[in-house]
C-alpha cells in the first residue's frame, strides 16, 4: 500500500502544488487522481516515484519511507506512463520495452524476449517489434508505454494522463484494454486524469482534487455519483450524474417479461390478451427480435417486416448496467427495452417504468450497504 | 614532370600524400573541436546564463584571423602543423557548441522526464537518450565545422610549409603553373565533397529511427504521430 502522509509541496516562489494531502492508495487496484489544471494531480504523483521531493510529510510504501532506498532503484520499482508515450525515438519498440529490463542488469536477449511478450499483452502486433516510435500511430506508441512501463514486472504502476492525446475511440480501446490487463495482472496503478468520464470508468478508488492542492473527496466512483461531498465534486461530476450512476447498477435484477414476445408466424395474436404490454415483439424463427407490431396488427401469417416498428439496440440481460437498459427503453418508439441473452436471442422486454422501479430498488439498497464498503462492482455498459 | 599529378620537388609530396596530409590538419582539430564543445555544451544546457557568454567568446576567437593565431603560437608551438591546427579547432567550437546545445535541447521533455522516472541517471540519460537523439543536429553541426575546416587548411602555407594543398598552391602561382593551381583548388573542393557526403552516409547509418526525408522533431512540434513510413505499419 502506498500511504500519502500529510504531504504538501510548495515552490521557492511560494505556490503550494499539494497541501497537506493525505490518503491510502489500495494495492491492486486503480486509483485515479482527479481535477482541473493546477490542482496537483500529476504533482502528487510525481512525488510518489520522487521526481518531486515533497516540501513536507512523507510518503510510505508498504509501511516504509520512500527516501530510504536509492531513487532510481524506487523509480524502477514502478512503471511510468506518460502523454504522448515519451518513447525513445532513436531505439527500436522492442529496445523500447526492454529500458528497464536492461537497467536491471538482464541480459539482451532475455529483455527482447520479455518485451515480445508484453507487446502481445498489450495488444501489439509482433512484426512491429524492429520499427521506430515515428513509424507507429499514436494508440500504438501509448500501448507501446504501457508495455515499456510493465516490462520489469513493477508492483506499481503510475501513469499521468496517458490517454489524453488520442482520439476518443483510440482512447476507448486503450481504457478497455487497461481494465483488461489489470484484471489480469491487479496492479496498484495510480491514474491521473483531467477527466471525470475517464476516472469514474477506470478507477476502483477516485481523488477528486481542487485547485490549490486540496482533497475533495476520495470515494469509489459509484458513491461519488451518489454523494458528492460539495458543491465542487457535484458541479465538477457534471449534469448526468445520476444517470451515470446507473453504470454500477447491474440489470439482473430486472423483471423481464415474456408474454409479449412471439415468434413471426406462429398467429399468437392471443397475446393481446396478457395485458401487460399494448405491443407485441415479433421474432424471426431464432429467437431474434424483428421489431414491435402495433395493437392492431395481426401477427398470424408471415409478418411483413416493413409494417414493424423498429426494436433498436437491445441489451443484455444481466451482463449490461441498468444505464444500458434504460437507454434502449428510451430510444426504443415504444418505450419498452428489449432484453437479449448473450447470443442474441429474447429474452424479455421490459417497460421504463419498470426500469424506473429497479432504479429507485437499487438506489434505497446501494445506500444501505453498498455505498460504504467500497465494494461496488462495476458493470459493462 | 610530364604527368598531371606531378609535383615540384620542393613539396616533398606526392599528390596523394598532399591530399593525405591535408586531411590529417583539417581532421583532428575538428575532432578536438568536438570532444571539446561537448563538455562545454553539456554545461549550457544545464546552466543556461552560461550559454550567451558562452557563444559570445566563441564567435569572439573565430573572429579572430588566422594569421593573428599563427603569430603568437608560433612562439611556443613553431612552424608545426599544430600551429596550423589549434586556431582550426578553436574555429570549429562556433559551429560546434549551438549545434550541440541546440540537438540535446531538443529532446522532448517527456522523453526526459520517461527517462528519468524509468531510473535513469544522469549520465546514463545523458549517454543513452540526450546525446543520441542530438546526434543528427551534431552531424550537421561536424559537417559544417569539416568542410570549413578542409578548405582553411591551406592558410598554413604562411608559415612555411604548413598548408598541405595550400603549399601546392603557392608553388603553382609563384612558378607561373596553372596545372598546379588547378590541382590544388579542384582537389581541396572535391576532398570537401567527397568527406561531406561520407558524414551524410553516416548520419544515415547512426540514425535509422529518423524519419526519412523529413527534418528533425524540435521539442515543441513534435511529428503527427499517424505518419506511416512504407509498407504495412499501420496495422
Amino acid at each position: 500500500m502506498i500511504r500519502i502522509d500529510g504531504v504538501t509541496k510548495r515552490y521557492p516562489d511560494g505556490t503550494v502544488a499539494v497541501d497537506r494531502l493525505s490518503l491510502d492508495i489500495p494495492d491492486g487496484a486503480i486509483t485515479v487522481f482527479v481535477g482541473p489544471s493546477g490542482c496537483g494531480k500529476t504533482t502528487t504523483l510525481r512525488m510518489i516515484n520522487r521526481m518531486v521531493e515533497p516540501s513536507e510529510g512523507r510518503i510510505l510504501i508498504d509501511g516504509e519511507d520512500s527516501r530510504r532506498q536509492p531513487v532510481n532503484t524506487l523509480r524502477r520499482s514502478m512503471g511510468y506512463v506518460i502523454q504522448n508515450a515519451g518513447l525513445f525515438q532513436h531505439r527500436t519498440i522492442v529496445d523500447n520495452i526492454a529500458t528497464v529490463p536492461r537497467l536491471l542488469g538482464w541480459s539482451k536477449e532475455k529483455a527482447r524476449s520479455r518485451a515480445r511478450e508484453l507487446m502481445e499483452r498489450v495488444g501489439l502486433d509482433g512484426s512491429l517489434a524492429k520499427r521506430y516510435p515515428y513509424q507507429l500511430s499514436g494508440g500504438q506508441q501509448q500501448r507501446v508505454g504501457v508495455a515499456r512501463a510493465l516490462a520489469a514486472d513493477p508492483p506499481v504502476l503510475l501513469m499521468d494522463e496517458p490517454f489524453s492525446a488520442v482520439d476518443p475511440v483510440v482512447r476507448k480501446g486503450l481504457q478497455d484494454e487497461l481494465l483488461r490487463i489489470q484484471a489480469e495482472l491487479g496492479k496498484t496503478i495510480v491514474f491521473v486524469t483531467h477527466d471525470i468520464d475517464e476516472a469514474v470508468k477506470l478507477g476502483t478508488m477516485v481523488a477528486v482534487m481542487r485547485t490549490g492542492g486540496r482533497l475533495a473527496q476520495y470515494a469509489p466512483p459509484a458513491e461519488l455519483l451518489s454523494d458528492p461531498a460539495d458543491a465542487f465534486v457535484e458541479d465538477f461530476l457534471g449534469a448526468d450524474r445520476g444517470i451515470r450512476r446507473l453504470s454500477f447498477f447491474p440489470s439482473a435484477e430486472l423483471e423481464l417479461l415474456t408474454g409479449p414476445v412471439a415468434a413471426a408466424g406462429t398467429g399468437r395474436t392471443a397475446a393481446r390478451d396478457t395485458g401487460d404490454a399494448p405491443y407485441l415483439l415479433v421474432t424471426d424463427a431464432d429467437g431474434r427480435p424483428l421489431g414491435w407490431a402495433e395493437p392492431g396488427l395481426p401477427t398470424d401469417g408471415p409478418v411483413d417486416p416493413g409494417r414493424l416498428l423498429p426494436c433498436g439496440r437491445p441489451f443484455v440481460a444481466g451482463q449490461d448496467s441498468l444505464r444500458a437498459a434504460l437507454d434502449c427503453a428510451v430510444l426504443s418508439p415504444t418505450g419498452w427495452a428489449v432484453a437479449v441473452d448473450g447470443s442474441g436471442r429474447v429474452a424479455g422486454v421490459v417497460s421504463q417504468q419498470a426500469i424506473g422501479e429497479a432504479i429507485r430498488a437499487a438506489h434505497a439498497g446501494g445506500r444501505s450497504d453498498g455505498a460504504d464498503t467500497g465494494a461496488s462492482a462495476k458493470v459493462a455498459g | 614532370m610530364n604527368g598531371l599529378f606531378d609535383l615540384p620537388s620542393d613539396l616533398q609530396h606526392s599528390y596523394l600524400g598532399l591530399v593525405g596530409l591535408h586531411l590529417r590538419e583539417a581532421l583532428i582539430p575538428v575532432l578536438a573541436g568536438l570532444l571539446l564543445a561537448l563538455p562545454v555544451a553539456q554545461l549550457c544546457v544545464r546552466l543556461r546564463w552560461l550559454y550567451p557568454p558562452v557563444l559570445g567568446v566563441t564567435t569572439v576567437l573565430y573572429a579572430i584571423p588566422s594569421l593573428a593565431f599563427f603569430v603568437v603560437l608560433i612562439d611556443y608551438t613553431g612552424q608545426t602543423e599544430t600551429t596550423v591546427m589549434i586556431p582550426l579547432a578553436v574555429y570549429s567550437l562556433v559551429v560546434f557548441v549551438p549545434a550541440i546545445v541546440d540537438g540535446v535541447r531538443s529532446v522532448p521533455q517527456e522523453t526526459l522526464d520517461a527517462a528519468t522516472a524509468m531510473g535513469l541517471g544522469p549520465v546514463r540519460r545523458y549517454l543513452q537518450v540526450q546525446l543520441p537523439i542530438a546526434a543528427p543536429a551534431i552531424i550537421a553541426g561536424l559537417r559544417v565545422a569539416t568542410v570549413s575546416s578542409i578548405s582553411l587548411v591551406s592558410v598554413g602555407m604562411l608559415i612555411g610549409n604548413q598548408g598541405a594543398l595550400g603549399n601546392l598552391l603557392y608553388d603553382g602561382m609563384s612558378y607561373g603553373r596553372p596545372r598546379l593551381v588547378w590541382l590544388s583548388v579542384i582537389g581541396t573542393a572535391v576532398l570537401a565533397t567527397v568527406v561531406d557526403a561520407l558524414l551524410v552516409l553516416l548520419r544515415r547509418i547512426l540514425t535509422p529511427w529518423m524519419p526519412r526525408g523529413a527534418r528533425r522533431p524540435s521539442a515543441g512540434n513534435r511529428p503527427e504521430p499517424a505518419v506511416t513510413a512504407g509498407k504495412g505499419a499501420a496495422r
